[in-house]
């Protein structure tokens, strides 16, 4: 008999086949024996699935909930990696589930490919390249109101650090408009073509946040070597403009931000990253929580290709039933609405059933037993 | 500037869009509907890259945390009203 065949034809999930076979081929057994212990391992997989009729959701809620509860409701920021602040803690899994558009600390984890992994240097040129530089990052901006004159005076050592050319910050300060332009050495004055002071202050904004080089969202880079290999961390996230950059690993780049992943690189990817933040949110709390649950929740957000809250704008808003949308949030909302447009309850969910006193088709409660009465 | 094939990310599994034979033998194997699967959207990245059309059945092959592989399927669907 051949082994691996045997193990393949079972059911069974693919691990339990590897790890099956990798200890039966080490052993030396009889061909009874082999075909005993298949059969236990089936028997004992079977028994150790999810009963039919088990209420999962629910399971899944309190084994998140009860943990959630121990959670610090403190941590607010603070300590992530590498000197940037990251939400973490119950905020944090709450952003999750609640499928935020926009998480309230975007960052992004960025890979370089394997030509540039282990060079210093092309890590940090790379980190100027991202990282949004500014005017007022380079230069002093002095602002005479007497004179209606505004001098940038350029910090060298910055611009170097920054690799940045005084030659590109005179184009783009040239692209305003209503503004004359006077080079003076390494300084450049600027003053409004209409001498009003309004002017004058709006152009002093304008200069101040103009971006000379990098990407507009990222606010700051860090770089860290990380087994073996230096990667970037930013704090902002934009990953349609850091994926075409050169020198990037586009197949691990990634970002906390679950709706950007989303339209990125897809719906599945969505998936896999509500269970990755989820999980490592909880495990830095401490906490252990079985990914099964958290897989159930990441499912149930994803099942429509777009990424759904759990929450009364998602999940819980579009359930069929009046009766359960209304016990879970806004109950008068519900009710008056389903009652201006006749709605029909078909008691064919748990909560409806529950409100109506019925059994509820769970468990014992979903199964119907038909006796054959010829034969009692 | 590099194409970006969205495939090859470690976080997207692998996408097979399905022939109409093997849809009938999934639908009738769980005994559902095609509308009761889980859907996917015509403008998802990863439905882009395999150029799946309107009411294919996509077959993804998911790394699993508890099984190592686990299949998954999606019915893709037209999101233009939301």
């Amino acid at each position: 008999m051949d082994l691996q065949e045997a193990i393949n034809g079972l059911k069974l999930p693919l691990n339990v086949k590897n790890d099956l076979f990798a200890e039966l081929n080490s052993l030396q057994l009889s061909e009874n024996e082999i075909t005993e212990i298949l059969q236990t391992t089936q028997d004992v997989y079977a028994r150790s699935k999810v009963e039919p009729c088990e209420a999962v959701g629910t399971i899944a809620a309190q084994s998140i909930g009860e943990p959630g509860t121990q959670m610090t409701m403190r941590t607010f920021h603070y300590a992530g990696v590498a000197d940037i602040n990251v939400t973490l803690g119950l905020p944090r899994l709450i952003e999750i589930v609640d499928a935020r558009k926009v998480p309230d600390t975007p960052m992004m984890t960025i890979y370089l490919d394997a030509e540039s992994a282990n060079d210093r240097d092309k890590a940090l040129e790379l980190g100027w390249e991202i990282e949004a530089t500014r005017v007022s990052d380079i230069a002093d901006i002095l602002t005479d109101t007497d004179e209606m004159q505004i001098y940038v005076e350029f910090d060298d050592r910055v611009l170097q650090q920054r690799r940045v050319d005084l030659d590109t910050v005179v184009t783009k300060l040239q692209a305003l408009q209503d503004v004359d332009i006077r080079i003076d050495g390494s300084n450049v004055v600027l003053s409004p073509s209409v001498k009003r002071y309004r002017a004058l202050l709006q152009i002093v904004e304008k200069v101040r946040t103009m971006v000379i080089k990098g990407i507009d969202d990222i606010k700051r880079v860090v770089v860290r070597k990380e087994h073996e290999e230096y990667v970037l961390y930013t704090e902002g996230s934009s990953l349609k403009k850091v994926i075409p950059l050169a020198h990037i690993d586009a197949t691990r780049t990634k970002t906390n931000n679950i709706n950007e992943m989303a339209e990125v690189f897809g719906i599945e990817a969505a998936r896999n990253s509500i269970i990755d933040e989820a999980m490592s949110t909880l495990r830095e709390q401490g906490l252990t929580v079985d990914v099964r649950h958290i897989m159930l929740v990441a499912d149930m957000m994803t099942i429509d290709g777009e990424v759904k809250q759990i929450g009364r704008h998602g999940i819980a808003g579009e359930k069929t039933s009046v009766l359960s949308r209304a016990a879970f949030e806004v109950t008068v909302n519900h009710l008056l609405d389903a009652a201006v447009r006749g709605e029909i309850d078909e008691l064919a969910g748990v909560t409806e059933n529950v409100i109506v006193g019925q059994p509820i088709l769970l468990g014992t409660g979903d199964v119907r037993l038909i006796a054959k009465t010829s034969k009692v | 500037m590099k194409n970006l094939n969205v495939i090859k990310h470690e976080m997207v599994p692998e996408h097979f869009i399905m022939s109409d034979e093997e849809v009938q033998e999934l639908l009738a194997r769980y005994g559902i509907e095609l509308k009761q699967l889980p859907k996917i959207s015509v403008t998802d990245p990863a439905c882009k890259e395999i150029a799946a059309k309107k009411d294919n059945v996509i077959r993804i092959k998911r790394r699993s945390l508890t099984a190592d592989e686990a299949v998954y399927y999606r019915l893709v669907i037209d999101t233009k009203m939301g």
